[in-house]
């Protein structure tokens, strides 16, 4: 009746009907993946049912998250070089145009995540059946790993449902679910669970016509068209990613105008392409930070910590958007503070962002019904997590702490939003100090992964593992630091700030300053940053951080302050504000700043990297590079700022600093623990 | 008059061990900020949170609803899913116009007394700022006809029999509170007990400004602690009846057009409840849930009682739900320490404490063999009544309820009597008690 493969990672079953179920199972492994060796027993299956001739194939995924979620991305990190790439990815097409060459109709029925290499094999098939819920998504996100589509993806999605849906899926990364990816036409049936089966039957008892695009679409791949919708392309993409830091969705574009229309050729191109990208700095850089922040999830296995409840203690900005997210994240939330007038502006913004992620009437009731206001702060008894994310005052935390306390349960995970003040200035009003964590979330809450989960000698481990569950729990990227002055990632920001702030002052023009630190390749400018977070907040953060790390606070941010100028939320800080968006004087004509500003910014950043780093602030190397990226947005594609120094050169960077020193005084002054990262030299570098 | 048997005498005790209500907020001329089932939930959600027991723990859920909106059609079980009670907690929704929320407690305490439950949530929600405008029959038939026609001449034939008064609605609120039977609007059998009991404008008026009065006095201070503050998505939130006019008086009342008799009546839109959107909520318990949960008793329903009348006379039906109950438990008027007597209309309760009072009336209408002692007015409606609070028809028999077990709470004392009139001619009441040491 069957025919096994020895390892069992994928298995036919013929019915009555003749017709094959292929079932893809990765023995070991929650997730289907296509790694190497799937891929070849795939195609001995498909050979050994080529031979078996039944009425069609059905290929399907026993595992309950999903379909297939792509290449196994861990075996991209072990390529050695360009050829061995090729050789990999062509073998790769060659599979999937066995399939796509089956002399019987062949079905994906989709479930769960089906992205990369997964939705690549259901476009060679002849039809795809995607459940309608949604927590099935379809997407080709290769370009967020530096890479594009490479076993023939882009060559069967562009001309199945034309240039504009394809591109933008393979461009931006994004996933949608069956009823879209319905609508954009590479789905043929988006039905619920109960249905799957029959639209699966009933497309191999009476093949219907496969998907064509409509004449609309099928224009869009005409030669004619191409060169113009590419510059379409091209201009969007570089809004979004400059083609020096992400060559890959450029190179993609090229590919399809040069080559779309003729299949073996693009098919050709797609995969030289691919190679050329994977083996590059961005691709192994991007991999690196995919595989850290994987790393970073892991942490949270360390418990099974269920919690459903957490109280939020504080309205404001953070308590009211950490109870949002928490809400929108499935928690039941009990949002308490003072009166119902402080906690009505965070219900709206809780509105606002579930109208934003949820967009269906009924999903945005359910996340509205979860959060509960509660000025009368009843929830604190249920919780099985309580935040506090009141004022930064330690005298008012410790008091609030002393009336918690005997009110939570047992088992209660106490956290503090606290992003200055130590634990151990907090913990001994408790009666038992070990309970407090600090969980600190960054602005906006609903935008950024990163969490660190605040802890010391005396903090419960087995508290910090819950801490860490509740983190993966709501989705956020947990980050283990220690309670040490501005934990990780205030720390190593600030000194690139207060650089900036310093170099604004001699005269340098803001925009300048900014167009630097983007050509670097961080998100958004430190002046622009600071003006964002608030030059109040800064200053306080600054004063704060002074005091312990001996960072000397600029005059001019005391000034600005003084003067009102508080940045965005003021309407004026270090730029205007006109409508929310800053207003960037061009710098005067023939201007040349000089050549250290950028230098002067990112080393006073890794400077305190390097600092942390033998301080251990965080577990392990990695972390820093993991918690840099998701925490402040470091160039992903650089990896990280230990394998930027590792890229750069530790013993150059080190002598750059030591000019800066000379020339500027001891804030350039190299910390010790650049020791510790010496023996990180050019050699290292990955090729490219 | 014959004594009725009375079940929640015979049968288990019933206890209230808990309520909350919304805010009552003042309908604007357009739909107010939330939904019957929103302002149910709020209030509702608030309440069970702070229960040592879980919302999957109730037996049943019953509210009282008159006109549900067309997404929550049996509103109890929408609001049973939403607060978490779960699949298998079975909810449902009663209608008897004005005492539909009375009528949810009742339902509630009978099954507790019988013995089929244990853990009840019952109250009633009603948002009538929400209340639908409907096509009428003739734009009904018009669109059928124009649905049905199949070839192009038929449907040009259809477009062409539009008439422009077809596009005038029907006011739902109006049709609900008018009786289709005596073909009068509630504000008309105001005016009818006005007459025959000979009530002023005036009279009307004083009554009308002391309810807004002890509105604005139990406000101040703190005698309203059953309301549970609720949101709307735009950030707002609403902690307090906001029908209330700390500002009116006499002379500001006397200027007001009568709005039901045109131009010689006597009832105005001040000296009647106002339009109103509200929810209110009581958990009811059986002693066995008493005991499992620990929970803290506030009181008991001893007894109920439904009654009917003339339609055109409705105003008088708590003077019939009351007068059995008294009787039947050897009761005076002197006996009760609180009474609730919803308002509909101030005159409507005046001509009640007259009727009370009244020996023809009590001999002739109620078969007694005289008048009962007057109601105290000091103990009457003392924080106020439906004039200022509002009448969101739903939730109003659960809101004095409610309010009287709270009230007996603070003052220490023993009995309480909910009453409400009911539009079609009908009355219901609730003797509350509280055990006093």
């Amino acid at each position: 009746m069957d025919t096994q493969n020895d390892k069992r990672d994928l298995y036919t079953v013929i019915d009555d009907d003749n017709i094959a179920w292929l079932h893809f199972d990765k023995q070991d492994s929650s997730t289907n993946v296509l790694s190497a060796s799937v891929l070849e027993a795939f195609y001995e299956e498909l050979l050994e049912l080529v031979e078996r001739a039944p009425r069609g194939l059905v290929i399907v995924s026993d595992k309950p998250n999903g379909f297939i979620a792509g290449a196994d991305v861990r075996e991209f990190t072990r390529l050695e070089n360009h050829d061995q790439a090729l050789s990999a990815i062509q073998r790769g097409q060659a599979v999937f145009d066995r399939l796509a060459a089956l002399p019987f109709p062949s079905v994906a029925l989709i479930h769960g995540f089906c992205l990369g290499g997964g939705l690549e094999m259901a476009l060679a098939c002849r039809y795809r059946v995607a459940r309608d819920d949604p927590g099935t998504r379809l997407g080709l996100p290769e370009v967020r790993l530096g890479i594009h589509p490479g076993f023939g993806g882009s060559v069967r999605l562009t001309p199945l449902v034309g240039a504009l849906h394809a591109m933008d899926l393979m461009l931006s990364g994004r996933t949608v679910d069956g009823r879209a990816a319905r609508r954009m036409g590479f789905v043929d049936h988006a039905v619920p669970e109960r249905h799957l089966h029959a639209a699966a039957r009933a497309m191999i008892m009476d093949p219907p016509f496969p998907h064509r695009p409509s004449k609309l679409q099928a224009l869009s791949n005409h030669p004619w068209v191409r060169p113009l919708l590419a510059r379409v392309f091209r201009h969007q993409v570089s809004k979004k990613a400059r083609e020096d830091h992400y060559p890959a969705p450029y190179a993609l574009i090229d590919v399809w105008q040069e080559h779309a229309g003729d299949e073996r050729a693009m098919l050709h191109a797609e995969a030289a392409s691919v190679a050329d990208l994977i083996v590059g700095p961005t691709a192994q850089n991007l991999i690196r930070v995919f595989l850290l922040q994987e790393t970073l999830k892991a942490l949270g296995q360390k418990s099974d910590f269920k919690p459903a409840h957490v109280h939020v203690i504080g309205a404001g900005i953070m308590g009211g958007d950490i109870a949002a997210w928490c809400a929108l994240r499935g928690m039941r939330v009990t949002l308490a503070d003072q009166s119902p007038e402080r906690i009505a502006p965070a219900v709206k913004r809780a509105h606002r962002l579930f109208k934003r992620r949820l967009k269906r009437p009924r999903p945005i009731q359910e996340a509205m019904d979860r959060l509960m206001p509660d000025h009368k702060g009843i929830g604190v008894e249920h919780a099985d997590v309580v935040i506090e994310a009141i004022f930064e005052d330690a005298e008012a935390k410790r008091s609030l702490y002393q009336q918690l306390e005997p009110r939570m349960r047992e088992d209660a995970v106490l956290a503090t939003n606290t992003s200055s003040i130590p634990l151990a200035e907090l913990r001994d009003v408790l009666s038992k100090p070990a309970r407090l964590v600090g969980i600190h979330f960054f602005n906006p809450v609903a935008k950024m992964q990163l969490v660190e989960i605040v802890r010391d000698d005396t903090t419960d481990p087995e508290v910090v593992n819950r801490a860490i569950r509740f983190t993966r729990k709501i989705d956020r990227l947990p980050l283990p630091v220690t309670s040490t002055p501005g934990f990780l990632v205030n720390r190593v920001l600030m000194p690139y700030l207060l650089e900036a702030v310093e170099l604004e002052n001699e005269g340098i023009p803001a925009a300048e300053i900014d167009r630097q630190a983007l050509a670097f390749g961080m998100p958004m400018g430190p002046v622009e940053l600071a003006d964002t977070v608030g030059l109040d907040i800064c200053l306080h953060v600054a004063e704060n951080l002074g005091k312990h790390l001996d960072t000397p606070v600029p005059q001019r941010l005391r000034d600005l302050v003084r003067q009102g100028r508080l940045g965005r939320k003021s309407g004026e800080g270090f730029y205007q504000y006109k409508k929310g968006k800053a207003v960037k004087p061009a710098p005067p004509k023939g201007y040349q700043p000089p050549d250290s500003v950028s230098d002067r910014m990112i080393l006073r950043m890794l400077n305190e990297v390097v600092a942390c780093l033998r301080e251990h602030v965080v577990e392990e190397p990695d972390h820093l590079d993991g918690g840099m990226v998701y925490g402040t947005g470091f160039a992903p594609f650089r990896g990280g700022p230990l394998r930027y120094i590792e890229t750069v050169g530790a013993d150059t960077l080190l002598q750059r600093l030591g000019k800066l020193e000379q020339t500027l005084g001891p804030r350039f002054t190299p910390d010790p623990g650049w020791e510790l990262v010496s023996g990180f030299t050019d050699e290292e570098k990955t090729g490219g | 008059m014959a004594a009725q048997p009375n079940p929640l005498a015979t049968g288990r005790p019933v206890f209230v061990v808990d309520g909350s209500r919304s805010p009552f907020l003042r309908a604007r001329g357009r739909p107010g900020p939330l939904h019957a089932s929103d302002l149910a939930f709020q209030a509702g959600r608030a309440l069970l949170y702070r229960q040592p027991f879980a919302p999957r723990d109730l037996d049943q859920v019953i509210m009282g609803c008159v006109m549900p909106g067309p997404q929550e059609v049996n509103i109890a079980r929408v609001v049973a899913l939403r607060l978490g009670c779960g699949d298998r907690v079975p909810a449902w929704t009663v209608q008897r116009n004005c005492a539909s929320g009375l009528q949810a407690l009742d339902c509630a305490a009978q099954d507790i007394a019988a013995g089929r439950c244990e853990l009840v949530l019952a109250g009633g929600a009603e948002a009538m700022s929400h209340a639908p405008l409907l096509f009428g029959t003739a734009m009904v038939n018009w669109l059928s006809a124009l649905n049905g026609a199949r070839t192009t001449g038929a449907k040009l034939k259809a477009v062409a029999a539009f008439r422009p008064a077809f596009l005038k609605p029907v006011i739902g609120l109006l049709c609900g509170l008018t009786d289709p039977i005596v073909s009068l609007n509630m504000g008309q059998t105001a005016e009818i007990l006005a007459h025959r009991f000979n009530i002023s404008r005036e009279r009307m008026d004083a009554y009308a400004l002391r309810s807004h009065q002890r509105l604005d006095q139990a406000q101040q201070e703190g005698h309203l602690e059953e309301i549970e503050p609720v949101y709307d998505e735009r950030g707002k939130y609403y902690a307090a009846d906001d029908g209330l006019r700390a500002d009116s008086s006499l002379e500001k009342l006397a200027k007001l057009k009568p709005v039901f008799d045109r131009p010689f009546g006597k009832v105005t839109a001040g000296n009647s409840a106002q339009i109103t959107d509200g929810a209110a909520w009581l958990v009811l318990a059986s002693e066995d849930a008493v005991k499992k949960h620990g929970l803290p008793v506030i009181g008991r329903i001893t007894d109920s009682q439904w009654a009917a009348l003339d339609p055109s006379q409705m105003g008088l039906g708590p003077v019939h739900a009351m007068a059995p109950i008294l009787q039947r438990n050897g009761l005076n008027s002197g006996d009760i320490d609180n009474w609730e007597i919803n308002e509909a209309f101030a005159a409507q309760v005046l001509a009640c404490l007259s009727a009370w009072q009244d020996e023809d009336y009590c001999r002739q209408e109620l078969q007694l063999d005289g008048a009962f002692d007057p109601i105290d007015e000091q103990r009457l409606n003392i924080d106020g009544g439906g004039v200022a609070i509002g009448h969101p028809v739903g939730a109003s028999g659960a809101r004095i309820a409610l309010h009287a077990l709270r009230t007996l709470q603070r003052t220490g004392e023993r009995r309480a009597i909910a009453s409400l009139c009911i539009g079609g001619g009908q009355g219901g009441a609730l003797l509350l008690e509280r055990e006093t040491a």
